[in-house]
This record gives structure tokens, C-alpha cells and sequence, in this order.
């Protein structure tokens, strides 16, 4: 039997991910700094074509667009003349397991049943676990799902129990455990007892799965209004939202609409912290994932990540936590709307900056999610109160991440926090210069700049202000 | 429930990572704590009692050791309790809409 300390599992990641991924990777590596991004999606996954057929099999996609018209009526009474945009949701709660996650789960459980793989394993806390248990079902796979679920004393965050339950109830074996980065370790250890499939959120098979999503949205955009989406904000965590919508949308020739990325604040918490992990009421959809990922996107369980959100987001905006409680109640009283946090937390976003965009142009928020006991703002809220969070109604600027939740008083009082996205190119390259082993060749930085969005020559300037400050 | 019999639904315990074994980029109010797994299965034993060690056969068809802590967990997720800072939002909104709040 091979070693199992936490050194040696890590030390045979290479081996134990190439088996379980079945990408290889290495032909996509120009042998520097950057890599073929384009052809490894191209080449790795399956055409659109293909994927929408694989999508149709098990009953996912195809979703509803809907227009919320009350939330838009009260959006264009607190914005100035001419002032509000048309608010749409697409509702993935409508997918098989409640989300859109279902995309991604769908192509990953194809590809592993058409290659032998007897089950899949995933390494998720959020909507992904069921999804993959939900398709694995489908195609008659099993699946292991491995969760951050406890605190040191035992206490589960609500909405990752859930989460746990729907997994169950789809059939799949739940790892549940305690706080810490060491989840990829237990994950790695059965990959390699299991010989299962490594369904990462992170594949090339998992993002283009969301670009049916993104051609939805424009086609069904364009039949509801005559026009094309002039924004679409999406939830933004792990980056394979942000990734997959826009390049769908690209594909249906929307690529000049605003993607948005939008995330809660949770500035301040400690994402491996025992003690932060249960000061917060949002388990995913917030800057302790989206900030890290969009500045070093390959810390992820595969050698590349298909999901790079700083090439497609056109701006980075967060919200409270309070607020999107408070949206929450908004969706459910004024468009009948009952749906879960991830969705909510995009809306938030949409529902100020519709206030400032023309009233003849379209927003959409591009998902929705199922919401249910645990997961709902009630338990949220009962939770937070009984971990210390002080929780009350006022202006949400007053909202301190793990300390208090602050619910607005009024609609006006929402908005969105810009965050600088130079600071975060700044960050994503100092990040790459860190790590970086030989010098930068112009294919480097011909890399660098489609990753930043930057001017090549722009990119070359940066690497050196930043080398020549190390 | 503190005896389980065979094919109960029961769930394990593990100690993953002892203090002093965990990753050395964790903080150090998780290095201080272990790192704890728990499973649900079917018990394989013909009974144990909670606090034993024992085998279990996952929903994916595994064999997990581990000790038993539970017999016949029952989930824990509820709606929590009403909130009194959410329970006026509604109205709040629906009167603005139809302008009788404040805007």
C-alpha cells in the first residue's frame, strides 16, 4: 500500500491528476509562463454542437428567461429620468439539480462515462456536489462528493449541510470534513483508491459546459427585446461563471456586451480560518474566492484552470452580504420569485446598476439557484445571530464582514462597490513574476496580455516595474 | 440511538490530520485543531455499539472504516427562525411600488 501522510499524497498530485483528469495537459504548454489557452478549449472538451446534444440527454439547459417587472418598476422609480434598464433573469433553478451547475456537471459525467471511468469524484461544498450526484445518476456512475462542512467544534455551516442532503439523496457518498485547505488531500487520497474521474469544477469539459448558457442568453435576449444584452452580471467565484457566459455569449456574436462580475464582500475572513468559516452567511459567490482566483487562476486541481475570468470581465463589482438578503426578500415578494444566494447576490448587483443604465437597455442576471432549509436567509440569519454576528436593519455601508450583517432600510440604499480592475491585473502579474522561474519571451507576454487584457507593450512595462521592485 | 444493527444507516468518524501533521500554510487556529471526516453508510458489522470501531458501505459501494458516532443521523437543516429584519421588507417594497412609500 503507498504512502498516505499528507506529504506523499501531494508529492504523486502530478500522477494521481493526470490519471483522473484524462487531459493531457502537457500538449498544451509552450514550455513557458503561458499556454495554449484557446486550443485546449477547443481541442480538450467537445464542439457546442455536442454539447448542447449532451445537455439535451439529461435534461439540462434551455432554461426560462424572465423579466422581472416589478423589480424594474421599482428600479425606475429611485433612478433619474430616462434612467433604468429592463432587469431579466434566467432561472437555472429550473435545471435537474437546481442550478446551473448542472451545465458543468453534464459534460464532465458524459466524458467520464465514455472513457470507462465506473464513478466521479468532486471536491465542492456548493451546488456543483449535487449536480455531479444528479448526472451521475443519469448515466448510472457513481459519485463521491468531498466537502468543507464543520468547524473544529463540530458545527456545520447551514448551507453546506444542505448541500450534503441533496448529494445524499442523489445517491452520491458524502466526505464531509473540518475546515482547512486539506480537503485536496483527502480528495486526491480517493482519486487514487477509486480510479474515479476528477470532475473539477475547473476542466475545459466543466467551463464550456457553461457556454450554452451564455448562447441562451443572447438568442433569448434578442427574441424577448429586438436587441442584444447590454450587461450581463454574473455571480462570480471560482471563475468558470464569468469564463463560460462570456464566451457563449461571444459565440453568438454578443461580444460587446458588459460582463459584470459580481461578488459579496467578505474582505477580512480567512477562507482556511476555524474561526472565520462560520462568521459568514454566504458559502461561495464572494471575494474569498473570487479575488484569489481571478489573480492566480491555476491554484486549482487541475495543472491549468479553463476558468480565467480576467479575460472576460469587463468589471468587478461587490455587494453585502445585508443587501443581498434583502434582494432576496425583493425576488420572493415582488416577482414570486423563492430562489437561493448565488443568483441573489448577481441581482443585487443589477437591480443598482440598472438605476444608472437607459431605460431602452437590457441587464441580465444569468442565474438563479434553488433555495431551500438551511440555504434560505431565515437559517442564514438564525445562524449568524448565533455564531455573534450582529445583525439589524440600516445602511449597509455600516455591513463589517464576520461582524455585522447589515439589512437595508430602503431600495435606495443599494449599490455596488467597484473594485479596481488595474489593481487586479496588477495583482494577477505580480502574482505571475512571483512564481515566475526564466525570463518572460514575447509569446509570454502575448499570454500575459490576452490574460490581463492589456496592450503586450503595457504588459512588458509592469513585469519590469515589478521585477525591479523584488 | 447507541446500538446499531447490521445495514443501519450510521455514520463514521475520522481523525484525517492530528495536530502537528496538518499543511503548513493553514493559520494557526487550524493547525491548532485536527482535521476530522465524517461518512454516512450501512453498517457491515452485525451490531456495534456508537463509540466502536466499525466498517461501513457508502452510498458509492466503499468499504469506510471508521468510529461510529451515530445511528440513524437525521439531517439538521431547517428555515431557523423568523426574522424580524426580513419579515417587513416585502410590504415595505410593495408600498413604494405602488406609491405609497417613501422614495
Amino acid at each position: 500500500m503507498s504512502n498516505t501522510s499528507y506529504q506523499a499524497v501531494i508529492a504523486r498530485k502530478p500522477e494521481i491528476i493526470k490519471k483522473a483528469t484524462n487531459i493531457d495537459y502537457a500538449a498544451f504548454e509552450s514550455g513557458g509562463i503561458g499556454f495554449d489557452y484557446e486550443r485546449m478549449m477547443s481541442q480538450a472538451a467537445y464542439s457546442l454542437d455536442k454539447i448542447c446534444e449532451i445537455q439535451r440527454e439529461t435534461g439540462v439547459g434551455n432554461t426560462p428567461l424572465l423579466e422581472l417587472k416589478n423589480i424594474t418598476a421599482l428600479a425606475r422609480q429611485l433612478a433619474g429620468p430616462g434612467k433604468g434598464a429592463r432587469i431579466f433573469i434566467k432561472d437555472e433553478a429550473c435545471n435537474p439539480s437546481g442550478s446551473f451547475k448542472a451545465r458543468r456537471a453534464s459534460v464532465s459525467v458524459y466524458h467520464a462515462k465514455q472513457h470507462g471511468y465506473k464513478g466521479v469524484v468532486a471536491a465542492t461544498s456548493g451546488n456543483f456536489g449535487a449536480a455531479i450526484a444528479s448526472q451521475a445518476a443519469m448515466r448510472g456512475l457513481k459519485s463521491i462528493i468531498v466537502q468543507e462542512v464543520f468547524d473544529s467544534r463540530g458545527i456545520g455551516q447551514p448551507e453546506i449541510l444542505e448541500k450534503a442532503r441533496a448529494c445524499e439523496a442523489y445517491g452520491a457518498e458524502v466526505i464531509q470534513l473540518t475546515v482547512g485547505p486539506e480537503l485536496f488531500y483527502t480528495f486526491l487520497l480517493v482519486l487514487e483508491q477509486t480510479g474515479y474521474f476528477n470532475a473539477s469544477l475547473y476542466s475545459p469539459f466543466s467551463v464550456c459546459g457553461i457556454e450554452t448558457l451564455g448562447t441562451e442568453i443572447g438568442k433569448q435576449v434578442l427574441l424577448a427585446t429586438g436587441r442584444k444584452p447590454d450587461a450581463v452580471v454574473v455571480t462570480h467565484a471560482g471563475g468558470g461563471n464569468v469564463t463560460g457566459t462570456a464566451r457563449g455569449l461571444q459565440r453568438v456574436d454578443c461580444g460587446s456586451t458588459k460582463i459584470i462580475a459580481a461578488s459579496v464582500d467578505l474582505k477580512g475572513l480567512h477562507m482556511a480560518s476555524d474561526i472565520d468559516f462560520n462568521r459568514k452567511s454566504f458559502t461561495t459567490g464572494h471575494t474569498g474566492f473570487g479575488m484569489p482566483f481571478a489573480t492566480s487562476p491555476d491554484r486549482a486541481d487541475v495543472p491549468r484552470n479553463a476558468a480565467r475570468s480576467l479575460r472576460y470581465m469587463d468589471r468587478y463589482v461587490t455587494i453585502t452580504q445585508g443587501e443581498v438578503f434583502y434582494v432576496t426578500e425583493m425576488l420572493a415578494m415582488l416577482e414570486g420569485l423563492e430562489r437561493g444566494p448565488a443568483g441573489n447576490t448577481s441581482l443585487t448587483a443589477a437591480f443598482a446598476m440598472a438605476q444608472q443604465m437607459g431605460r431602452d437597455e437590457v441587464i441580465v442576471v444569468q442565474e438563479t439557484e434553488y433555495t431551500g432549509a438551511g440555504k434560505h436567509p431565515s437559517p442564514q440569519l438564525t445562524f449568524a445571530k448565533q455564531n455573534g454576528i450582529e445583525v439589524r436593519r440600516g445602511n449597509p455601508v455600516e455591513n463589517v464582514p464576520g461582524k455585522a450583517i447589515v439589512i437595508p432600510e430602503h431600495p435606495r440604499q443599494i449599490h455596488v462597490k467597484d473594485i479596481d480592475l488595474d489593481k487586479v491585473r496588477q495583482s494577477y502579474l505580480r502574482n505571475v513574476v512571483g512564481v515566475a522561474a526564466r525570463e518572460f519571451c514575447p509569446q509570454d507576454i502575448e499570454f500575459l496580455a490576452a490574460e490581463t487584457k492589456l496592450d503586450p507593450a503595457i504588459v512588458e512595462k509592469k513585469i519590469s516595474e515589478i521585477q525591479a521592485k523584488l | 440511538m447507541l446500538q446499531a444493527h447490521q445495514g443501519d444507516w450510521v455514520q463514521i468518524y475520522q481523525v484525517i490530520l492530528p495536530i502537528g501533521e496538518r499543511a503548513p500554510q493553514v493559520p494557526a487556529e487550524t493547525a491548532g485543531v485536527p482535521l476530522e471526516m465524517w461518512v454516512k453508510g450501512f453498517l457491515v458489522e452485525m451490531q456495534a455499539q456508537v463509540g466502536a470501531d466499525v466498517t461501513i458501505r457508502s452510498l458509492a459501494g466503499r468499504l469506510l472504516g471508521g468510529k461510529l458516532v451515530a445511528v440513524k443521523p437525521h439531517y439538521e437543516v431547517n428555515y431557523g427562525h423568523p426574522q424580524p429584519e426580513l419579515l417587513t421588507i416585502g410590504v415595505e417594497l410593495r408600498a413604494i411600488l405602488e406609491g405609497n412609500g417613501n422614495v
